[in-house]
């Protein structure tokens, strides 16, 4: 049998009711591998042992008592460090934040908790999910585990690299521009982002409250169906939550693309995309053609300015959700001689560099006189994305791309050139703007073994046909297998 | 050169909702600090807003009786700013399209009414409340300052005139009849000195004549409608006298001292604060249908002008009907009282003089009382009948008042009801008569003061019960 920490949620769900082994072996098992990996990739700020292992136990009684509450109890799994968790340290990244204690659960971790999830702790982000690398933490940079001279993309970086080094079965990430599929993409995972509302926000730090959005990264399309199926759906303390059900992600799974007409995004998959990844990308395209779905080669246009209203509308909420951040009532405190200079003092010592720029944008994108050629400008390009990409999709029932524009660079390459960092997210921004679901699914590794994304997106709550397609393409595409890692004991 | 003042009211009302705007923690300000907070109150980090849906229906409701119209759609902004009373340093509040807008208040003063228009009612959530520690209790001295966060996120109603106001006499009617109203409709407790109703006034002056507005100041810290009235009207005169000695007004916020009697400066407005307003992301915008506003509508109490015609219409006397109206105790025992048959005007009379003056002298509200409409109607109904002498009436509702019982069952207990029955009054006086012939025989002859002598024995002989505009009368009768 292979080793417990490399199993999908599924096998592990199987070999649990099967008896051939516990949640605690499970839990020990990552935990175990964690010890191994944890010097040299970085995956947690946080690693709860002994939660962990109370939460194993627990889960193994209901086991052996048959009463299982479903498929995740008992599945040790990872969680971003910006989720609130009630009594575990939770801080963003942000040393703003360093030692803060939530005192309640987010609404997802309530609802992974109570479907009997094993909490192994919480990952390194890039600060306040701001970055594409995870090297702007502060709390020290995650490695990449298919090769720990480079980054495991970002923001939700710790968490990719959890589930790629064998430290969770599964975690979760959120994604405001990228943050999880980009980081799927380069660890070799699958990445999805549900549909805007679908999934509620209460107890997530808010980066940018219009585009944020939790979702799972896991190591099969089937686990990433049954882990948004269990965080998805309506919950009355998120007022932007989506009132009706959530469409399944299981129930076309396997079920193959024939007849099925599979948009390309020409604009998004050729200029500025590594040749590897094109030649990766193409190679899928032609697999899915073979396996009876129309191809159809589209252009969206106003996606060439997604990146720059994007700079703008996130910095904007940014500098508004931020303002919290002031040492009054948690948190980093610097003491000033009034309320005022104790709060910038606090602010400029808590706040990284990378926060502090997008604060500082947003701030002056909202400023009296620049608010409508900035913001308003970029909300009315927003209208014209989400428009053109409803028109698309009366033509496909899905559109394609590259996740990311190359497979994972080394430590530092870009810290340099924010933009250069920023078009790390030109394919996936557009569906944080338009709110429409996307994944990225691993299709191949380059010639220097690093993992390449497909990305599937879908119109709003097509979430159903969205997993189908994606689960044909993981079926179609060589496995590209765990990444080897040389791992001492630490 | 002749100036006019140009004066606009902002005021702020608390709404009186179980729960605050944005969460479930309840509204109370008597709680120990810091008991009614939540990770939502507080701005914990993940932590997003729930709008309070009994607010959207009571700003409705407050928009709706200030005549204005009702936004089917209208948006949450941010406005941001920090204070470290404010949790999320952001206000959740509105800005280009507010709840309510487009309404007005008809106000008179000396006799003549204006009509105020209402530029806006719109919801937002109130701050925490700083407690500034040190020696003098100022912001300036304080060595320490402590926060308590109950009324955070508390439902806040700001309703904001035009500049038509055009005096402090009026600039205080106006707030008087806005609070009247805003009472009426039991969305909030609306008092002043407890600050569940807070008014701000602005004011410029221009030469009379002119169209465009002067330099407006920000006037606050005003806690009675008297301080208003004075704040504003030292604000007038302290810009008069700016102007004509040559200087400028600058545009800032001037803070009213009530002790001193004049404005401060509090922080100049020049290079004002830039809000950074923008929508708020975590809210979806706010849907008041056609059908819920008629609703809504439909459960709007009488309001308080209507009211007063109606009082005046019964008998009331305009200022007896004002004060009637103005109070819910009040309004409440003269409709009882009329329903039951009292005459209007002597009900109000009683409800507004009396009954009033009680209230004071104990300081407990009249609704504290046992007084009800029937008490109101029999003790009228006696009075009427001669049974009680106006002093006796005046005591015997003091006995009411405390609890003693009904007008009737009381003046018998304290014996205080008075002989208006001829056949006795009659009977006494002959008796007196009969005892005294030779006076009665010089009052025959003319010598008519003695008629008081006689009064004087009837009412001896009748302890003091008889009315002697009765007795007087027989005995004149007597007297042939």
């Amino acid at each position: 049998m292979t080793e417990l920490s490399q199993l999908t949620l599924v096998e592990a769900a199987a070999a649990l009711r099967a008896g051939d082994c516990t949640s605690v072996a499970l839990t020990e098992s990552v935990l175990d591998r964690a010890s191994l990996t944890e010097a040299s990739v970085h995956a947690y700020l946080t690693i709860d042992r002994l939660g962990a292992l109370a939460a194993a136990e627990a889960s193994d009684r209901r086991i052996a008592d048959e009463k299982p509450i479903g498929l995740l109890d008992g599945l040790p799994i990872a969680l971003k460090d910006n989720m609130m968790t009630k009594g575990i340290e939770t801080t963003a990244s942000s040393k703003i934040l360093s030692g803060y204690i939530p005192p309640y659960d987010g609404t997802v971790v309530r609802r992974l908790r109570e479907a009997g999830a094993v909490f192994v702790g919480k990952t390194n982000l890039d600060e306040f999910a701001m970055g594409s690398s995870t090297e702007n933490s502060a709390y020290g940079p995650t490695r990449n585990p298919w090769n720990l001279d480079t980054v495991p993309g970002g923001s939700s970086g710790g968490s990719a690299a959890a589930v790629a080094a064998g430290s969770a079965l599964a975690a979760l990430g959120s994604d405001t521009g990228g943050s999880i599929r980009q980081p799927a993409a380069l660890c070799g995972l699958v990445g999805t982002k549900p549909t805007y509302g679908l999934v509620s926000r209460y107890g997530l730090i808010a980066f940018a409250s219009s585009l944020d959005q939790i979702g799972p990264l896991t190591r099969s399309v089937q686990d990433a169906a049954i882990l948004y199926e269990a965080i998805a759906g309506h919950d009355p303390h998120d007022a932007t939550s989506f009132p009706g059900p959530a469409p399944s992600g299981t129930e076309r799974l396997g079920a193959g693309v024939e007849g099925l007409r599979v948009g390309v995004v020409n604009e998004l998959s050729a200029d500025g995309i590594d040749d590897e990844v094109v030649a990766a990308f193409r190679a899928t395209v032609d697999r899915l053609e073979k396996a009876g779905a129309e191809i159809v080669e589209l252009s969206l246009p106003s996606t060439a300015t997604a990146l720059s209203a994007y700079y703008l509308i996130a910095p904007a909420e940014c500098s508004a959700n931020l303002a919290r951040f002031d040492g009054v009532r948690y948190g980093l405190r610097v003491a000033g001689s009034t309320v005022d200079e104790m709060m910038s003092l606090t602010r400029a010592e808590g706040f990284g560099s990378e926060v502090i720029r997008r604060i500082l944008l947003g701030t002056y994108a909202l400023s009296a006189g620049y608010y409508d050629a900035f913001y308003g400008q970029a909300q009315r390009v927003r209208t014209l994305i989400i428009q053109e990409f409803a028109r698309a999709y009366e033509q496909v029932d899905v559109l394609v791309s590259p996740t990311a524009p190359a497979p994972a660079f080394e430590l530092g390459a870009k810290t340099q050139d924010p933009l250069s960092m920023y078009m790390q997210d030109i394919c996936t921004i557009p569906s944080n703007l338009s709110g429409h679901p996307a994944m990225s699914v691993p299709v191949g590794l380059s010639a220097s073994g690093l993992p390449i994304g497909f990305q599937v997106m879908a119109p709003a709550l097509g979430e159903t046909v969205m997993f189908q397609v994606a689960s044909a393409i993981e079926a179609l595409s060589d496995d590209i297998g765990r990444p080897v890692l040389e791992v001492v004991a630490s | 050169m002749k100036w006019e003042p140009v004066i606009g009211i902002e005021v702020h009302v608390e709404l009186e909702t179980a729960s605050k705007m944005f969460c479930g923690c309840a509204v109370d300000f008597e709680a120990e600090p810091n008991t009614n907070v939540c990770p939502v109150c507080l701005g914990l980090p993940g932590a997003l807003p729930v709008p309070n849906r009994k607010a959207i229906e009571w700003i409705t409701k407050i928009g709706l009786a200030f005549n204005c119209s009702i936004s089917e759609r209208s948006q949450f902004h941010r406005k941001n700013y920090f204070y470290s009373d404010q949790p999320k340093n952001y206000q959740i509040s509105q800005f280009d399209v507010p709840v309510c807008h487009d309404g007005w208040l008809d106000v008179m003063v000396d006799g003549v009414t204006s009509r105020i228009r209402i530029n806006r009612a719109h919801m937002e959530e109130d701050t925490g409340k700083s407690i500034h520690v040190g020696d003098s209790g100022r912001i300036h001295s304080a060595t320490e300052t402590l926060l308590n966060f109950n009324r955070a996120g508390v439902p806040l109603v700001e309703i904001v005139s035009e500049a038509d106001i055009r005096s402090a006499a009026q600039a205080r009617a106006y707030a008087q009849d806005l609070r009247t109203v805003v009472a009426a409709l039991g969305v909030s407790d609306a008092k002043l000195e407890e600050g569940s109703i807070r008014f701000d006034a602005n004011v410029s002056i221009r030469p009379v004549g002119t169209e465009p507005f002067g330099t407006k100041v920000e006037v606050k810290n005003m806690n009675s409608f008297r301080s208003l009235e004075r704040a504003v009207d030292y604000e007038i005169h302290r810009q008069e006298s700016v102007l004509k000695s040559g200087g400028i007004i600058h545009q800032e916020t001037r803070h009213w001292d009530e002790g001193e009697g004049v404005t401060h400066s509090m922080r100049s407005k020049e290079g004002s604060s830039d809000y950074r307003y923008f929508p708020e992301p975590d809210l979806l915008p706010i849907e008041v249908t056609d059908e819920w506003r008629d609703a809504i509508a439909a459960t709007l109490p009488e309001m308080p002008a209507a009211r007063v015609l109606r009082y005046v219409a019964l008998g009331a006397d305009a200022d007896s009907a004002a004060s009637l109206a103005g109070s819910a105790a009040l309004a409440t025992l003269f409709e009882s009282a009329v329903e039951a048959g009292a005459p209007g005007n002597v009900a109000a009379n009683w409800l507004t003089g009396e009954v009033t003056a009680w209230s004071r002298r104990e300081s407990l509200d009249v609704a504290e009382s046992a007084l009800t409409g029937e008490h109101v109607r029999d003790l009228a109904a006696m009075v009427a009948a001669n049974s009680l002498s106006s002093t006796a009436a005046k005591e015997v509702l003091g006995y009411v008042l405390a609890g003693e019982g009904g007008p009737v069952e009381v003046a018998t207990a304290h014996d205080l009801v008075q002989i208006s029955d001829s056949g006795a009054l009659e009977e006494a006086v002959d008796e007196v008569i009969a005892d005294n012939e030779e006076q009665f025989a010089r009052l025959v002859g003319g010598e008519d003061k003695l008629i008081g002598f006689f009064v004087g024995l009837v009412m001896r002989v009748t302890g003091g019960k008889a009315d002697p505009r009765a007795v007087t009368e027989i005995i004149r009768s007597r007297i042939g």
